[in-house]
């Protein structure tokens, strides 16, 4: 069996369309966008052709749309940003406890800017309570940043809902929407939003490359200053290639959602299905409603083993999922998502996250479903040492 | 993976020895899995100037391991440790100088990280074995493993090894055991392996300036335990500020005018007293231990043994007598100095580990 890759909600290959369409952009197409020449200008029309595919697929215009180098610069830049301009109004801002840590993290370093922040609990699905949403807001609150969809459990907030919420308290409204592009049907105007961030290698486009949507008429304090780039919010040389590949893997995203994400996610109900088939003492982190979880996630907590020592078994196996997100030095730490929503610590360690893509098969899936219970199996057997 | 393939997961710390571990072991036609345990957030640990620390787990030798990994294309994993070492390694220590004692953190980190919380992931991962880079020899006696000391005299690693019990020592490769250093360097060469030249780590890994007073004070808070410093006749002397400054033996930084140089002889932790006295006071003949384990049947008459009371220290002739609840008794030829509470005394028979305890 080749190795299965069922971890892409941290990352998915380039799309071969994409590839091809990029790769011209390393060598024929090498020109600054900004230059006034032949050269320049061959690049510019590509610039402004993928800010239209990308403002195409989330409905906006293409004046909204700025390029960035990933998911983590678009909120930083959406927060911060933010933050420089509407500090005089007040400083509040209100997220929820289960983001990103580009969310968090961010939220932390205003903090000791002196921002407060409310970080919103979630129930035992990972849902949030807008009453409770609404009741946070003070006079002091001037923002509130909510993720589309959770990368670890799937769980889908109601982004129209507290869409509505910011707009009837007139607060600026920011979602983390990393997980969800490419993985449903996105429209940030019906959502509300005043700014979203997207990631180009979560759907097909490669690393290094993002975009931000910011509403016409929305002031952001420039994150990065320099030149005049991206309409002067974000200076540096644009990447071209990582552009234009963000580009068309928004356009296939567009052209393609429906089929893809039905068939990704009649694999995913079949791993789901299968496992519990197969195992007993399994539970599911998340919302048990399928529809209310990103339809290529699924997080699982396997009792009485450590989630780590599945994953390296799964590893060496050929299997690659996920527990939690990944770390940068490679190692794991348990989950805030899951600790936010009570699950007991026990049950986090034993969690292990499978996120599917438009690249795996049913012969993949039934692999898992022969593999995995077996592993699971034997190290249930295995006597626990007294950590 | 052939059925006949032993798969042995090796603990690499980045560092020389374990990296010609991992790579002996994969010549040797081994399924070589690596693996790093995580145990202590350095990020956090910064010298007044701002310059960081290295030492034998860093994260960079995380960095360093990963490569090495890659070099000998084996899979690599990170193992975060960092509450289990904080519970097992940290806190005792910590524990052990409020207590009066001076701790040997480096023991209870093998005994517990490595040969049981390590070993357990390797055995989940249907390791037949794990390896690490210690000097030291295991060998098959009267059918059972038994522990000897590594065959290179100046690196032996024997003393933070006697805890292994057999069942881990029969799960336990150590293929540096019989090589010297220079040997070990020479492979290192041989398999071009970039961690050749690194300097060895000395200090105890999550305290690599030395400064372990610092260390206790900014997990526990400074000012506690200060009381007096008494001379072993009984006269106070002076203050201190906490029995965990000081360690048998010590001279510097007692701030005491005395007609002889003073040593700490003792530590009182009951009455947070720190006990001085003159040089030759510092040398014992005898002392007791407890936690006391047996790599031989416990014996039932005094034993001539060569006992080490620290590591590095040449093991030096001694009686070793058995005493109830795994207590036992050592008495030296000649009186020793440095007889340290706290520290493991470890007992051979000629190159082999027999037993060891803890000074009491």
């Amino acid at each position: 069996m080749n190795p299965v890759y069922l971890d892409h909600n941290a990352t998915t290959p380039v799309h071969p369309q994409v590839l091809e369409a990029l790769l011209p952009y390393y060598t024929q197409h090498f020109g600054n966008p900004s230059s006034i020449h032949w050269a320049g200008r061959a690049t510019d029309g590509a610039l402004e052709k993928a800010r239209e595919q990308v403002a195409a697929l989330i409905n906006a215009t293409p004046a909204e749309i700025v390029f960035t180098s990933c998911g983590s610069e678009g909120i930083n830049f959406a927060l911060k940003g933010s933050a420089q301009i509407l500090q005089d109004k007040g400083r509040h801002l209100i997220t929820t406890a289960v983001e990103h840590p580009a969310v968090l993290e961010t939220c932390r370093a205003l903090e000791t800017d002196g921002w407060q922040v409310s970080y919103l609990p979630v129930d035992a699905e990972g849902q949030l309570d807008l009453d409770l949403l609404e009741n946070t807001i003070t006079e002091q609150t001037v923002m509130i940043s909510v993720m589309w969809a959770n990368n670890e459990t799937g769980t889908l907030f109601p982004i129209a809902e507290i869409g509505e919420i910011a707009r009837r308290h007139q607060l600026r409204f920011h979602s983390d929407m990393v997980q969800a592009v490419g993985r449903m049907p996105l429209d940030v105007q019906q959502a509300g939003l005043d700014l979203a961030a997207i990631s180009g290698h979560k759907f097909g486009a490669p690393k290094g490359v993002g975009a931000l949507y910011i509403r016409s008429g929305t002031r952001l304090e420039p994150l990065i200053h320099g030149g005049h780039q991206e309409r002067n919010r974000r200076a540096g040389t644009s990447n071209v290639a990582g552009i234009v590949g963000l580009g068309v893997a928004c356009e296939l995203a567009g052209s393609v959602l429906s089929a893809d994400v039905g068939r990704i996610r009649s694999l995913r109900d079949r791993l789901e299905d299968g496992l519990f088939s197969r195992l007993d003492n399994l539970n599911l982190n998340g919302p048990t409603e399928r529809d209310l979880r990103l339809p290529n996630t699924l997080n699982l907590s396997f009792d009485r083993i450590s989630g780590e020592s599945l994953l390296l078994n799964l590893d060496l196996k050929g299997i690659a999922a996920s527990s939690g997100s990944a770390c940068s030095s490679g190692s794991l730490e348990s989950s805030h998502v899951l600790s936010a929503m009570g699950v007991d610590p026990d049950r986090a360690q034993s969690s292990i996250r499978f996120s599917l893509g438009a690249d795996n098969s049913i012969d993949e899936i039934d692999f898992v479903l022969q593999e995995l219970p077996v592993i699971v199996e034997r190290l249930r057997k295995i006597r626990p040492v007294a950590g | 993976m052939s059925a006949e393939k032993k798969r042995v997961v090796v603990a690499m710390s980045g560092g020389v020895d374990s990296s010609v571990t991992a790579a002996l072991l994969k010549e040797q036609g081994y399924d070589v899995i690596g693996m790093t345990m995580q145990v202590w957030d350095y990020s956090s640990f910064t010298a007044e100037n701002g310059e960081t620390f290295g030492s034998c787990c860093s994260l960079d030798d995380v960095y360093d391991a990963r490569r090495v990994a890659e070099r000998l294309e084996i899979p690599f994993y990170v193992i975060n440790f960092e509450k289990d070492f904080q519970r097992h390694v940290i806190d005792n220590f910590c524990n052990e100088y409020f207590a009066g004692r001076t701790p040997n953190p480096c023991v209870l980190c093998n005994q517990v990280l490595k040969f049981e919380l390590l070993m357990h992931k390797a055995l989940e991962l249907e390791a037949d074995y794990l390896a690490t880079g210690h000097y030291a020899q295991i060998l098959q006696r009267d059918g059972q493993p038994a522990l000897y000391k590594g065959l290179d005299d100046a690196k032996d690693q024997s003393y933070f090894l006697f805890t292994l019990t057999p069942q881990q020592m029969a799960k336990t490769l150590f293929p540096l055991g019989g090589m010297t250093k220079d040997e070990v360097r020479e492979h290192a060469l041989r398999f071009k392996l970039q961690v050749a030249d690194k300097a060895e780590s000395q200090d105890i890994c999550f305290v690599p300036d030395g400064n372990y007073v610092r260390f206790i004070e900014e997990e526990r808070g400074d000012g506690q335990k200060d009381g007096e410093i008494v001379h072993h006749s009984g006269q106070v002397l002076g203050r201190h500020k906490g029995i965990y400054r000081y360690t048998v033996g010590q001279r510097k930084g007692l701030g005491l005018s005395w007609r002889e140089p003073l040593y700490v002889i003792g530590i009182d932790a009951e009455h947070c007293r720190v006990i001085v006295g003159e040089k030759n006071l510092l040398s014992r003949s005898s002392f007791e231990l407890h936690r006391c384990l047996w790599n031989i049947p416990c014996p039932s008459e005094p034993l001539n043994v060569e006992c080490r009371i620290r590591y590095r220290q040449q093991p030096v002739a001694a009686r070793v007598s058995p005493l109830p609840e795994e207590g036992a008794r050592i008495e030296f030829e000649l009186p020793q100095k440095g007889i340290t509470p706290g520290q493991a005394a470890v007992f051979y028979l000629g190159e082999r580990v027999i037993g060891g305890g803890w000074i009491a």
